[in-house]
Order: C-alpha cells, then structure tokens, then sequence
C-alpha cells in the first residue's frame, strides 16, 4: 500500500513554475495579514522604491535594481516585484523575467549569507566532496537548503574562475580559496558563531585597501610573465600616445598590429574598431567583457587585480577611437569581490582626470564607465547576451544581424572586447603595432594569457607569444602526467597525448586562454557529462536546440556512463551535436557539444567500450517501474511481478 | 526602397531593402516552415525550424535581411533533417498527445510533423514534464503541457493587445511562458485579446473554452491541405 500519494497539486507543481510561490503570497487575501505584516510590507516598499530611484526607475538598470534588492531582503518577494514594475514602467511579468533568470537572484527567500560552492570538475576533483560534507554538518543544512533561523543558503555553483586554488567558494561577497575539510568545518563554526564573512578573510578586513583584500583572498598564481601583459607596464603611456594622434590614426595602429579578440572567437580588434566609428550614430558606446565564466578561464581576474588600469587606459583610448562617451565594465557576479577593487580605480582615474570630462585637458575628451555587476549567468560572455544583461533584460543573445558595432547597447554602436583585449590595445599604443605584431606567430600576434590548471604542479597564468605548442606549455606547468587537455574550456577542444604538438594559435587550437589539465586517472566520460550539464545549466532557453538538445546529449551521455548505451548511440551522438551546432542561434548551441565531438574523435575507444548491443531490440533505458510510478501511487496500488517485497 | 532580386533553391524571387529572407519568400510563393513566426508579430527567430542555408550559412530565415543575389537553400533534404530533428525536440520536451488533443487538425506543430514526414519512430528520450493546467478563466484554458515556447501569445500580448498576461521566465530547459498574476482568471486577459485568438498558439495550449471540437476532425484547417499550401498558392496565381 502505498502512504502518501500526492495530492493532485503537488504532482502538477513538479518541477515547473518557481513563481507560484510567490504569487501565492502576491495573491493572498489582505484580512489575513496582521499589523507587523503591514508594516514590513509597506517599509519594504519604501525601500524598493528607494532602491529604485537610486537608478531614476530606468528599467535598463533593472539588473542592478534586483541585486540590490536580493541583497537587501535575501530574496525577491512579489510585493518587491510589483513595486519595481510600477516605478520603471514594465509588467510585473517582465520583472519576473530577468528575476528568474539569473542565478544569484531568487524568488524565494534565502539565507542573509550565501555559501556558494564551486562545482567545476576541477573543483570535484580536488576534494569537493568532502568539503560539501563538512559544510553540511557544520551548517546544519544540506546543498540547497537554507538553515531554519534564515542564517545561511548553501548552493553549487559553476566555475567561479579559480581552479588554479580549487576547491574554492563563494561566501557572501567574499570567496575562499584552497578549501580542504578541516577549513570548511572552521569557517562554519565561525559563520554560525556569528562572524561575517569578510572576518573569514581578515579581522581587520575594513582597515586594508581593496587591492589589498583581494590579494589576501586569492593568489595571483602568475607563473610566467610576458612582455607586454604581465611585464614592466608604463603607466597610462599609450593613452598619453593615443592623444597625439587622430582618432582613425589609433584604429590604423591596432588594426597593424593584428591584435584579434582575446575571449575566443578572434575578430580583429582594429576592424571592429572601424566599423562602430563609422557609423552614423549620435551616441557609442564601449564595453569590457569581464564576464570570464568559461570553465578553466581565470586569466581576466588576473588582470582586473593587477592591471585594471592598463585595462581602463584600454578602453579609454578605444573610446576616443570611436567617439565614445561612456562606457561599461561589465563584471560577472562570482567576481563581486573586485568590485570595490574596480570602483577605487574609476574614482581614482576620474580624480587623476584620467576619466572624465576633457581627460588629459584635451578638449571634448569625454569618457566615464560604470562598473555592471552580473548575476551568475554564463551565457552573458556572448556579446549580445552581454548587452542585453547591461540593459536590464535577461541575458539572452541578441538577433543578429544587426551587429553591436552597428546597434548595440540601447540601439547604438557599441564596440564589446575582452579585458585583455583591452590591456593589448593600451600597450599597442604605447609600443607600437611592430613591437607587438614582431611576436607571436603568422595570423595570431602577440601574446596570449593562458590559464592552467587540473592535474599539473603549477597551475596559474602564463603570459606566452601566441604559436607554443600544448606539449611547451605542460612543460612549463609540470604536467607530466598529462593524459588530456581541454584546450579553450568546455566550448573549445579535447586533445590526447598523440596531438601535445598542436600550436596555440588561432589557426591551430584557437583559444579564450582556458587549459585544463587532465591526467590518466580521470575519467574522460566523467569530464564529458559534467560539461554537458554545465551546458544544460547554462543555456538561456531561448532556442530549441540549444534548450532542448543539449538535455538530449546530457543523457545520452548518462547511458554511456551506465552502460547502457548500443553501438547506434555513437552515431546519435554525433547527428544530434551537429544538428544543435547547425540551428542553435548563439555561439553557445554551436559549441556545447564540443565536449563530446572532441572526445569522440581523439578518445574514441573511451565510448565504444562502454557500448554494448542490445538484446531483444529491448530499450535498456526504458524502465517500466519509473514509467507506471505515477499511475500506480494514484491508483494506490503495487505491482505483484515487479515488487518483490509485495504484501497484501 | 531599392528592389532587388535573390534565388531560393535556384529560383530567382524579387525582395525589397529590409525584407527578411522569410518575407519575401512569403509574398513570392514559397513556403519556409516556421512555428515562432507569425504574420504581424515582432520576428524572434527561436524555434529555428525556418533554418535555410545563406551563402552555405544556416540562418534563421524569419530574421535574417535578404541580400541581393544571396543564394538561398530552403528545400533540400539535409535542412529537411535539420527541420524534422528541431520539431522532435519540441515534441520530446511536452506532453504531446494528438489523439486526445482539441487542437489535433489544427495544430501547426503536428502539422510541421507531417509536412517535414515526421513518420518513423522518433530516436529522443521524452521529457515528460508535469505541468500544470489552469482552467481557472471563465472563458479561457491553459494547458502548458502543449506549450512548445514559441512566444507568439506573449508578443500579441504585448505588442497588439498592449497587455503584457503573457512572459517567458526562467532559464534554459526550465524557461517557460509565465503569467502576470497567479493564474489566468487573475490576469486581464479577455476572450476578444488577439493573443487569445485561435491563430496565434499553433498548439492546444491556449484553449477557448465550449467551442472544441465544433468543427469535427477531418475537417480541420490542415485535414484540407499541408501547412503552408496558402502560400505555395500564391507561386501559382
């Protein structure tokens, strides 16, 4: 006899609708809501309100708007909902949109701190597992799970760019690096005897400088500086070049340099330059894609520590480039802890009249940035997805064509490069276009961050002339035990021990910078399922095959693990990847299945051992018991063949 | 506006500055499948079923501009694949049941089943989501388990009725189309709303209430003729 069927409520809520709660609550009767329920609500709306109008009601800051408010009332209730609907303008279903949306935001009430362990594989490798356990003993809760007194959320989350010092967490707007059991078990005892988690760094934590903290939280891991990133930099010396020339003068010399995009897909940097100066257009805008969420990325936190100025003075003379006047540092939200960081280097600058109006003196030389917060969306690395996000809307790709050079941010020309696209073009001016395009090798100029890590000795940055080989660069990391690498991260390649001679370049292995490690104890398939469901995870949903597909792949893949995959499924695998790469509408449907792509052509013994034919044309994925469950709890009854534990 | 000429599968058609590939493949007669499009709404491109190859690169064609001499391919049997695998993926990720369906005949999903010879069995695993349905509007139903996200409710809602019932929320697998209250009777949607009317959700999600099956099956809008033939029509006028 089955106890407890469900009701018919719960079996329609499953899994569908994270809303209803608080609709529920928006929708409730106000009879029942006593005096102090009244008087929360209506301080709460006066405080959203506030929070509000500290952004003028722009609906465009609705990002920053919700992040306030889940930080001031650990969640975002529907009477915050409603309230910031009114006051910018839109639905409260649009609200709802870009609430739900981000990660960082939510629609039920959390704890006041939030535990956000990293989840990436590297993380899992390095002793997650234990970790979690510690947490969840000393917290008294489980992943997921918000403690009884409203104290504190724990949670997984994806790469938070520091698998150079995993397994690391996010701890309120602090992170904690090089994580084992016993650490976690401490910083539980401390959180739940009341410390905040900024103590967890240092008792004195108000009293350093923001550089300062982030230096005490996180290791740079700099293991091999090159010349024009990491080396000696001269202070603001391109920008101060950049002014004695005109501004299609600064577009010649980038453009000379072959300086491409460094997050990855490699447009050359000058040309885009070009074309958002060249069109018509009353306003552009100019933004730094600091939003590093490929896995294994953490090359742009390296440089946002060490050299955000190099990066401003980038964008400062990319700005008189295209006749920009504003500009945004868009920076992902698991790097909250350099924000104050960043914000003390724009108000330093701005003081310096290095930001501002008539910067340098030179007349009509007006520049400012704001610095954007993200949520915990890795979808907004992709440009439009990017602007869309700086806009308030929830960060889905935008249609293109139009380009962003042509109608980006709220519909001007807006030129989107990476951080350390950036800080290439600020030593390009100061260089010059031969000094930099002298390194590297042919089509891919200069140098290139790499960040290493997984199973090799010294993980960390390495600042190396493009065209090294994979083979070079693990000798330098002491990865000898290397069996394979994932090279550009999840959406990049797979490579075995047979192709360690391939170059890092962008006609060979084209790459963000990502290079993970992986040794011969690691299982190929493990590493492929996880990435897929970092892909499902992360997918904005907006088109079918990426949404959908990519489900499909992540549990083709779990056969493959369980076994029960037939000969067939290779050739599935292999149709369904491309059809997701051929009609996805965003570079992340046409990479996701990278993962599986590259390990089906360089480790395909690993997936035709797990194959095995299927007897009888039976689906050895069909489980009857799953399949009846429902039915049989409604109808509360057992199966005679199939419970062996059956009695009357 | 300057006029010009392209070809879709070797046939040369006539479009216009601004005109999306889709656009004036419709006014010249030939049919690209879509389900996220529909005639006078704001263009979205997100069910991709009207993926063409443009100069050997796939597009969407209800968003991309068409160019001049741009080489089109819309008929060819890999996009046929391409079409039919996207369609599945709509059909695996509900609860898709055309025998017990009020839309059954008039449904543009089933009806792209067909016309793209969605016949053999299908290789995805089924989702099986568990939605729930809400009868609660005294005129109108909802059943979301039919709903393949198209949006189509949700731009009428917005851009023709000037309402905003209707939004995407959440992420990835788990975006769907929300409401602006708890349920629909709590929104302000109206039997006369565009994005009520029956041309506007391809599928049975949005249901009229105490008119189903008033035209019985068999003689249902695309029992008459493949989707699409309106528009074919208009190649041989």
């Amino acid at each position: 006899m089955v106890a407890d069927a469900p009701n018919g409520n719960d079996i329609t809520r499953t899994g569908f609708d994270p809303g209803a709660e608080w609709f529920a609550a928006l929708h409730e009767e106000p009879n029942g809501i006593d005096s102090l329920t009244l008087q929360t609500h209506t301080s709460e709306t006066a405080a959203v309100a506030e929070i509000c109008g500290g952004f003028d009601n722009d609906p465009h800051r609705m990002l920053d708007i919700l992040r306030q408010v889940q930080e001031r009332y650990c969640w975002i209730s529907p009477q915050a909902m409603r309230v910031i609907a009114d006051l910018t303008g839109l639905t409260p279903i649009a609200v709802e949109g870009v609430a739900s949306f981000y990660s960082f935001l939510s629609l039920s009430l959390r704890g006041r701190v939030t535990i956000r362990l990293c989840d990436d594989i590297i993380d899992r490798f390095s002793g997650l597992g234990a970790i979690t356990e510690a947490f969840e003993t000393g917290l008294g809760i489980k992943v997921g799970g918000t403690s009884a007194n409203g104290a504190f959320s724990l949670e997984f989350t994806p790469c938070i760019g520091l698998c150079d010092q995993a397994p690391a967490a996010m701890v309120g707007d602090v992170v904690l690096t090089a994580l084992t059991p016993q650490k976690a078990s401490r910083i539980a005892e401390a959180l739940k005897a009341g410390q905040s988690p900024e103590d967890l760094v240092s008792q004195r934590f108000g009293d350093l400088s923001p550089h300062e903290r982030a230096e005490r939280m996180v290791e740079n891991n700099i293991r091999h500086a090159g010349a024009v990133l990491l080396g000696p930099v001269a202070a603001d010396a391109g920008l101060r070049n950049g002014l004695d020339l005109s501004p299609p003068q600064i577009i010649d010399t980038v453009e000379a340099s072959g300086l491409r995009g460094c997050g990855g897909a490699g447009f050359t940097t000058g040309r885009k330059w070009r074309m958002a100066a060249t069109e018509q257009a009353e306003r552009r805008f100019v933004i730094c894609n600091a939003d590093e969420g490929e896995p294994g990325t953490f090359k742009d936190r390296v440089l946002l520590t060490e050299r955000p100025h190099l990066l401003i003075e980038g964008m400062t003379i990319a700005a008189r480039a295209v006749g920009a006047s504003q500009g945004i540092v868009y920076l992902r939200g698991e790097y909250v802890y350099l924000r104050d960081h960043i914000e003390a280097v724009l108000a330093d600058r701005r003081a310096r009249g290095l930001l501002g109006k008539a910067i340098l003196g030179a007349d009509g030389f007006d520049f400012d940035i704001r610095l954007q917060m993200g949520a915990g969306a890795y979808i907004c690395g992709e440009e439009g997805a990017l602007i869309s996000s700086c806009e308030g809307l929830p960060g889905e790709p935008k249609t293109r064509p139009p380009y962003p050079v042509t109608r980006g941010y709220l519909g001007f020309p807006t030129v989107v490069n990476n951080a350390e696209t950036f800080c290439h073009a600020a030593r390009i001016l100061d260089r010059g276009a031969r000094w930099f395009s002298a390194m590297g090798c042919q089509g891919s100029h200069g140098t290139k961050l790499f960040s290493v890590s997984g199973d090799c000795l010294n993980p960390g940055i390495y600042e190396l002339p493009y065209g090294q080989t994979v083979q070079e660069l693990l000798e330098m990391a002491g990865a000898e035990d290397a069996a394979a690498v994932l090279v550009g991260g999840p959406s990049g390649t797979m490579i075995g021990r047979d192709t360690f001679h391939r170059r890092l370049c962008f006609d060979d292995l084209a790459t963000g910078g990502a290079v993970v490690v992986f040794s011969h104890r690691r299982n190929i398939l493990e590493i492929v399922e996880y990435y897929m469901s970092f892909f499902v995870h992360e997918s904005c949903g907006y088109c079918t095959p990426c949404r959908v597909g990519n489900v499909f792949l992540q549990k083709a893949i779990g056969k493959f693990r369980d076994g029960k995959a037939n000969p067939g499924d290779i050739d599935y695998l292999r149709d369904l990847s491309s059809t997701i790469i051929e009609t996805s509408r965003c570079g992340l449907g046409m990479t996701s299945p990278n993962p599986i792509l590259s390990t089906l052509e360089n480790f395909p013994l690993v997936y035709s051992a797990m194959v095995k034919p299927t007897r009888d044309r039976i689906r050895d994925t069909f489980d009857i018991q799953s399949a009846i469950d429902g039915a049989r709890k409604l109808a509360r009854r057992r199966s005679h063949i199939f419970d062996r534990d059956f009695t009357e | 506006m300057t006029a010009f000429r392209f070809t879709i599968d070797g046939v040369e058609i006539d479009a216009r500055e601004g005109q999306t590939i889709m656009e004036a493949a419709d006014e010249a007669g030939i049919y690209i499948p879509r389900l996220c499009d529909h005639e006078g709404l704001r263009h979205q491109g997100s069910c991709r079923v009207c993926t063409v190859k443009a100069g050997g690169r796939s597009v969407s064609a209800c968003t991309q501009p068409a160019a001049a001499g741009q080489e089109v391919e819309n008929e060819t049997p890999h996009l046929g694949k391409l079409r039919r695998d996207l369609v599945e993926m709509l059909f695996h990720e509900g609860n898709h049941l055309c025998p017990i369906c009020e839309a059954s005949g008039n449904c543009e999903l089933q009806a792209m089943a067909y016309r793209l010879d969605m016949t053999a069995p299908t290789k995805f695993p089924y989702l099986e989501p568990c939605r729930a349905l809400d009868a609660s509007h005294p005129d109108i139903a909802l059943d979301r388990n039919r709903c393949i996200s198209c949006g189509r409710c949700i731009r009428a809602s917005q851009d023709v009725d000037g309402k905003g019932v209707f939004g995407y929320v959440g992420r990835g697998i788990h975006r769907h189309v929300g409401l602006s209250a708890e349920d629909l009777a709590g929104t302000d949607a109206k039997l006369a709303d565009f994005a009520i009317s029956p041309e506007v959700c391809p599928v049975g999600c949005i249901i009229r209430k105490r008119v189903g099956f008033a035209t019985p099956i068999g003689e249902r809008e695309f029992d008459k003729g493949l989707i699409g033939h309106e528009i074919e029509e208009r190649r041989h006028e």
